[in-house]
């Protein structure tokens, strides 16, 4: 599948942009089982990308977290997948990555946004040394077998939750709490003067981005059928949304979307070809958007089309 | 009947007392000057009524109401808005999202999402930024980022309007037109408690006058008897 | 009974001095130069190679790197920050904007700076063996390795502190971490200043790295848990406060010292645990501002 940067932003248009998802939903009855899989992937890295922009894009925090909430909907799914039905499992990841985000978003988010990111970075090995310690000491195995679920299965569950997030994100944007959002990144104290609760929509606003990356890795455990604390929490799934994001842009939702699909192929190009040099490249590619593209391909592309970023901004 | 009323109000920033034992009443209606030399505690005490600091020891009293401590945005919805000495606006965002916010959030009775955008509008008509709307706003001049601000404050509905050196750095045209605005917010009810440095301003538009130094109340009373007073005049030349 | 506490008070002042070392160089990036430096525990990784390859395969002392590691660090931090962060700075709208996008960028340089490890090293472990003999205090047995490392980490660090207190260059840094733009109205060179900073930090890293490897095994990949380590004991000791670090870091090593004690495996956790609860009851850290 090799759809060029300028299609996926004709694909904006609303009847382009159903044709686009109708043919992502019938996508395993024509693709081959290869493509299946690699489309799930790049479904997996804009759903955490998408929703790590949602709390972090316009408020300025920065957070390491998805990696912990991906890795608690995998041992969600790894833990209870046996027990109960599928999509009780992937809420139940849902829930309980929420659950946590409350609590680390009400302990670090009415601080300096700095100690926000200090703690959001150890975190996933916090969560990681904890399980392996409680593993070892108390089940005495290391690790889980995950149910097996067939891919397509997968594929629709992902296509489900991000069309859940893409809505979100865009209602979120359009209200006033996107508003708000973005008022918090500009200036927080002026925001609280202005009446809104600085800290209420903040930690509520992270949790809610939390929702959705701790479903998606209840769902993607059963790709993996066997896990453990490494496996599950992992920064580069931390890692990689926040490159994404600056790559892609923040000021539209597509910015996001575009930052992990071009990521996710990219990824895939390299790791094949060139796996020594990937991490060389993927860091160089950060140093360079952060020095010369600070607004990513969504400022690029704005600057082709002339027209000015705060436009989109403007409220009916 | 006193808007706003600080009895004993204490700040410290470690040993340094910032505000000490100051009390203070704002009368409904009325504007009210305060004044002092640089680092006199002026901008800690606004601090301390809009919550952003916590006083160490004192109460302070919105409509008889305690919002010692209260967090800002629960101040702010009570009726109580301020504008910064540093401008703190919404910079990247569209001038007229910087009002619709303090339209849609400053209330605790909120108006619609409709209710709110006309409202932006009509003040930002009042403060003459109309064209303005959807300029982003770092681009506005510091005479404009300030009506600005103004006018996000009076989005919210305030009965207390607390601004803090509203008149430093404009120049001359952009003074008269400020003074202006200050009167008409008067003329619409609100009270107004500004921190000022330019004199003129202050003898000419306010009813009260209180007088800080090293964070201790020194003198309070009409702009006349202020001008008067020997104590004050020593503050402001000793320094 | 006296054997065991002993021993863990060693152990935790060994722990304490590393960290203690690579705390106050993360520190110095952020206090003055004000980089949360995400690459920080790569330049440790750095020092600690650099020393296996010097050590094993040239068969020199280990203690010889240390002075190739400490200024080759500090070079390439100096370099670095004149080249990437001084850059940064200048295209940032805002300090805030600019403490975000050069953390970002440092974390960039973890990628760039793992990889090239990696190019270089491979991803094996490696180790090699040096005063490792035993040696008696008080009835139990320690390595001289742990021993040596640890009387360094805590010459260097009591070193370092004097240099703040009494040199005038310290007094410069001093003076810039605790207000930049007034101290280069005092006539210190900001930029200079800075860029000192960064690569002091980076060279703490290394040296770091080399006494790491005298003690531990040393791999391409181990950089990252010592950067968040360095990072909670930073903003434990209250995020840029030197002496603070260095306080910071002996105590978070003889917490760490002690609960590997009791329940080995439970050390991070312990470490975050008490990060919780010095977030809830003193944001500001030990000896925060």
């Amino acid at each position: 599948m090799n759809w060029s940067k300028l299609e996926l932003r004709k694909a904006r248009t609303p009847g382009v942009l159903l044709i686009f998802l109708i043919l992502l939903a019938t996508l395993t009855l024509y693709a081959s089982p290869y493509t299946v899989i690699f489309v799930t992937s790049i479904f997996m890295y804009i759903i955490l990308t998408v929703s790590w922009v949602i709390f972090s894009g316009p408020t300025g925090y920065i957070s390491f977290a998805p990696a912990a909430f991906f890795g608690v909907g995998i041992y969600t799914s790894a833990i209870l997948g046996t027990e109960l039905p599928l999509p009780i499992v992937i809420l139940t990841g849902g829930v309980i990555s929420f659950i946590l985000a409350l609590f680390v978003g009400a302990l670090t988010l009415r601080l300096k946004g700095v100690y926000f990111t200090i703690f959001t970075l150890g975190l996933v090995e916090l969560s990681k040394h904890l399980l392996l310690w409680y593993e070892i000491k108390f089940t005495g195995t290391r690790g889980r077998f995950v149910v097996l679920v067939d891919n397509t299965t997968i594929y629709y569950i992902l296509f489900i939750i991000l069309v859940l997030l893409l809505l979100t994100s865009y209602l979120i944007r359009r209200s006033k709490y996107g508003l708000a959002l973005r008022s918090i990144g500009e200036s927080e104290e002026a925001s609280a003067h202005t009446g809104v609760n600085v800290n209420l929509l903040k930690t509520f606003t992270f949790a809610l981005s939390a929702v959705f990356m701790g479903a998606t890795g209840a769902i993607m455990a059963t790709r993996w059928t066997y896990v453990d604390p490494y496996i599950a929490f992992n920064l580069q799934y931390s890692f990689m949304p926040v490159l994404m994001s600056i790559f892609g842009g923040m000021g539209q939702l597509y910015g996001p979307v575009l930052g992990a699909v071009i990521f996710t192929m990219l990824e895939e190009k390299l790791i094949t070809e060139f796996p020594y040099y990937y991490m060389l490249t993927i860091g160089l590619i950060l140093l360079i958007v952060i020095i010369y593209l600070p607004d990513g391909l969504v400022g690029l592309i704005q600057k082709w089309q002339n027209r000015s970023p705060e436009k989109q901004h403007v409220t009916p | 009947m006193s808007l706003l009323e600080g009895i004993g109000v204490t700040k410290y920033f470690g040993g340094l007392a910032a505000v000490s034992q100051v009390d203070f009443k704002i009368p409904k209606g009325k504007v009210v000057g305060l004044i002092g030399p640089n680092g006199a505690g002026k901008t800690t005490l606004f601090n301390l009524v809009s919550g952003v600091l916590i006083p160490k020891s004192g109460t302070i009293n919105f409509k008889t109401e305690n919002i010692t401590g209260m967090q800002s945005y629960r101040i702010c919805r009570k009726g109580v808005a301020r504008t910064f000495q540093s401008v703190n606006v919404f910079g990247n965002m569209p001038v007229v999202e910087n009002v619709l916010l303090g339209a849609i959030f400053g209330n605790s009775n909120p108006s619609s999402e409709k209710e709110a955008a006309e409202e932006a509008m009509n003040l930002l008509e009042f403060v003459g930024l109309s064209e303005m709307r959807s300029v982003p706003t770092q681009s506005l001049t510091l005479g404009d980022k300030k009506r600005l601000e103004v006018a996000r404050a009076l989005a919210t509905k305030p009965e207390l309007l607390l601004l803090d050196e509203l008149m430093a750095g404009l120049n001359h045209t952009e003074l008269t037109e400020t003074m202006e605005l200050v009167n008409k917010i008067r003329d619409r009810g609100i009270t107004i408690f500004m921190i000022e440095h330019v004199m003129r301003v202050i003898m000419s538009i306010c009813d009260r006058i209180i007088v800080l130094h090293h964070g201790e109340k020194i003198a309070e009373g009409t702009p006349k008897s202020i001008a008067a007073n020997k104590t004050v005049i020593k503050a402001y030349l000793g320094e | 009974m006296l054997v065991t506490i002993l021993d863990i008070v060693i152990a935790g002042l060994l722990l304490g001095g590393l960290y203690a070392l690579i705390a106050m160089g993360l520190s110095l990036q952020y206090g003055v130069a004000r980089v949360l430096n995400i690459s920080h525990g790569e330049f440790i990784m750095l020092g600690g190679l650099t020393t296996w390859t010097i050590t094993k395969s040239l068969g020199i002392n280990p203690f010889v790197s240390l002075v190739i590691c400490g200024p080759v660090a500090f070079i390439l931090g100096y370099i670095i920050h004149q080249t990437l962060f001084k850059r940064l700075y200048s295209i940032s709208a805002s300090p805030s904007v600019f403490e975000s996008s050069s953390m970002l960028a440092s974390f960039g340089l973890m990628f760039i700076i793992q990889n090239i490890a990696l190019l270089a090293w491979g991803p094996e472990i490696r180790g090699y063996s040096y005063l490792a003999f035993p040696v008696h205090i008080a009835g139990t047995l320690f390595g001289a390795n742990r021993l040596v490392t640890t009387g360094f980490a805590i010459v260097i660090g009591v070193g370092f502190y004097l240099f703040l207190a009494r040199t005038r260059t310290g007094k410069a840094v001093r003076a810039a971490a605790q207000d930049p733009t007034t101290a280069g109205l005092m006539g210190v060179n900001i930029n200079r200043v800075l860029a000192l900073c960064f690569g002091l930090g980076a060279a703490m890293a290394g040296i770091a790295g080399m006494l790491i490897s005298m003690c531990y095994p040393v791999h391409a990949v181990m950089g990252m848990p010592y950067t968040i380590i360095a990072i909670v004991v930073v903003a434990l000791g209250g995020m840029g406060s030197i002496p603070g670090s260095f306080i910071g870091g002996f105590a978070l090593g003889l917490i760490g010292s002690i609960v590997t004690h009791f329940e080995p495996g439970l050390a991070l956790v312990a470490y975050y645990l008490i990060f919780i609860l010095l977030l809830l009851l003193k944001p500001t850290g030990i000896m925060g501002k």
